[in-house]
């Protein structure tokens, strides 16, 4: 359980980080580690050099901006979790992060760790595909963004290319008064990795019809993928069949099997978790204020 | 490389390889046996220390990405030599310990636990120790020594200092030698190497 030999270098800012990606295609970022290293302990990534990025003041930060909170790469999952503005502004995310790993690795891990890893069951890659978040980019050639939607290809395969370096996550902020969410996943052990993860957001109106609606799929397939729930918009949720609609929108997911569950259960899972996942986004909305702010 | 690492409020000095982890570094350069190596892949939490008051994994840092934080073993939590932390001396009355292996894991999860919350509910107790594994299964035990030792830290609300000084000073031992205190005298470890015969 010992790495194999690799350089460390520490950047004083992306733009240097990038110059020493680009020159050299087997070195690899390093920020919190909390996946990196034990894969490096069972030398199932042999890089050459790493890059730790996790000083780097410019990815660090939670802000506010425009209908977003942009969430800095290095920003570490505990300090989004303490985040008293992405506790307002992002409940989904703050239902997601308890179910990240465990207390030790949240305090190290970090949000553009856990998107640039791009495992299939991880929770913020899930949130962030949930809501349709944007991937901020760096390069030598600047800023770029792209919807997570896109960013993530495969399990552990996203578009980073070498050179790049993920410099943030721009997660939407759903203004509207009566909003609620749910998140549920099923795993062998308390935070453990989730062979199937459930997330929805809802907003409704004063007379309890739907104004929006999301749900998302984490861990059935290579990547964490949206579901079509837009038959709920402009519907009254109290008279919805909600669990018909996720039944007949999981049907044909692409499921995985491997050693722990079956494809079957995959779908039968993402079925039942989408649908609570759906109702308790609901019933919270439905609680959040019966008249409008 | 050379990194310097402060450990239970001391600077050391060591020269590492880059591949070389916080956890060895701790256990083969500093002496500091405590930390524990199990799984060395993130899964076991006996290697658990705490950076900047924060229960981390040591066998999931390198060492050379180790420098300017705090850390904290466990030879760093007892106030005074041959004394034992509220915490540690709770384990011993509930008997949460069996063959030792993961206990000091669990002390510093627990300690960092009852840092900010002094009257932890069992599924705060359990969520934080959620990442340390006690392969004998005592985790009734542990979770009633860690219930007990907050009930002793909100009943003793007094200075814990055996010098009498201000709560803000660290504790003294009597017996330890002059100078103790710049050597990072809450590790019991260091100090009775000092000369307290």
């Amino acid at each position: 359980m010992k790495p194999a030999p690799f350089a460390y270098v520490r950047p004083d800012s992306v733009a240097e980080a990038c110059e020493i990606l680009a020159a050299d295609e087997d070195a690899r970022i390093i920020a919190g580690g909390q996946t990196l290293i034990p894969m490096l302990a069972m030398r199932l990534a042999r890089p050459t050099k790493l890059v730790d990025i996790v000083r780097l003041k410019e990815l660090r930060g939670i802000r506010s901006e425009a209908g977003a909170i942009v969430v800095g790469a290095v920003t570490r999952q505990v300090e989004v979790e303490r985040s008293e503005l992405a506790r307002g502004a992002l409940p989904l995310l703050m239902k997601a992060l308890p179910y990240v790993g465990h207390p030790p690795t949240r305090n190290r891990g970090t949000v553009g760790g856990s998107i640039a890893n791009a495992d299939p069951s991880a929770e913020i890659p899930l949130v962030a595909v949930t809501l349709g978040a944007e991937i901020e980019i760096e390069n030598s050639g600047g800023r770029t963004s792209m919807p997570a939607d896109e960013f993530f290809i495969g399990a552990m395969v996203t578009s980073v290319m070498p050179g790049d370096c993920v410099a943030a996550v721009r997660f939407p902020v759903w203004s509207q008064p009566r909003l609620g969410t749910g998140f549920h996943e099923v795993s062998a052990r308390q935070s453990d990795f989730a062979f199937v993860a459930a997330a929805a957001q809802v907003a409704l109106d004063e007379d309890g019809r739907c104004i929006d609606a999301v749900v998302g799929l984490g861990g059935v397939g290579d990547r964490a993928q949206r579901i079509d729930v837009s038959a709920l918009v402009g519907q009254d949720v109290a008279r919805f069949p909600v669990s018909e609609l996720i039944r007949s929108a999981t049907e044909h997911l692409e499921a995985n099997s491997d050693l722990h569950v079956s494809a079957d259960y995959r779908r039968r899972a993402a079925a039942a978790l989408g649908a609570r996942a759906l109702e308790d986004a609901i019933a919270e909305a439905r609680a959040a204020g019966g008249v409008v702010q | 490389m050379k990194v310097t690492l402060k450990v239970n409020g001391r600077l050391r000095t060591a020269d590492v390889e880059p591949r070389k982890t916080l956890l060895d570094t701790l256990r083969e350069d500093f002496l500091l046996t405590g930390s524990h190596a199990g799984c060395e892949h993130g899964v076991c939490g006996a290697c658990t220390v705490l950076i900047d008051g924060e229960p981390s994994r040591a066998c999931l840092m390198f060492a050379v990405q180790a420098d300017g934080y705090e850390i904290t073993t466990i030879e760093g939590l007892a106030p005074a030599p041959g004394e034992l932390s509220v915490v540690q001396d709770a384990f011993c009355e509930t008997h949460g310990l069996q063959c030792g292996y993961c206990t000091p894991g669990m002390i510093l999860s627990a300690h960092a636990l009852l840092e900010h919350n002094d009257a932890p509910t069992r599924e705060d107790i359990v969520e934080a120790i959620s990442g340390n594994i006690c392969r004998c299964t005592g985790y009734g035990q542990i979770v009633e020594a860690v219930e007990f030792a907050a009930e002793r830290l909100r009943k003793t609300n007094a200075p814990r200092n055996v010098t009498g000084g201000s709560d803000d000073e660290p504790s003294i031992d009597p017996a330890a030698e002059a100078g103790a205190r710049e050597g990072g005298v809450l590790e019991a470890a260091a100090t009775r190497q000092g000369g307290r015969q």
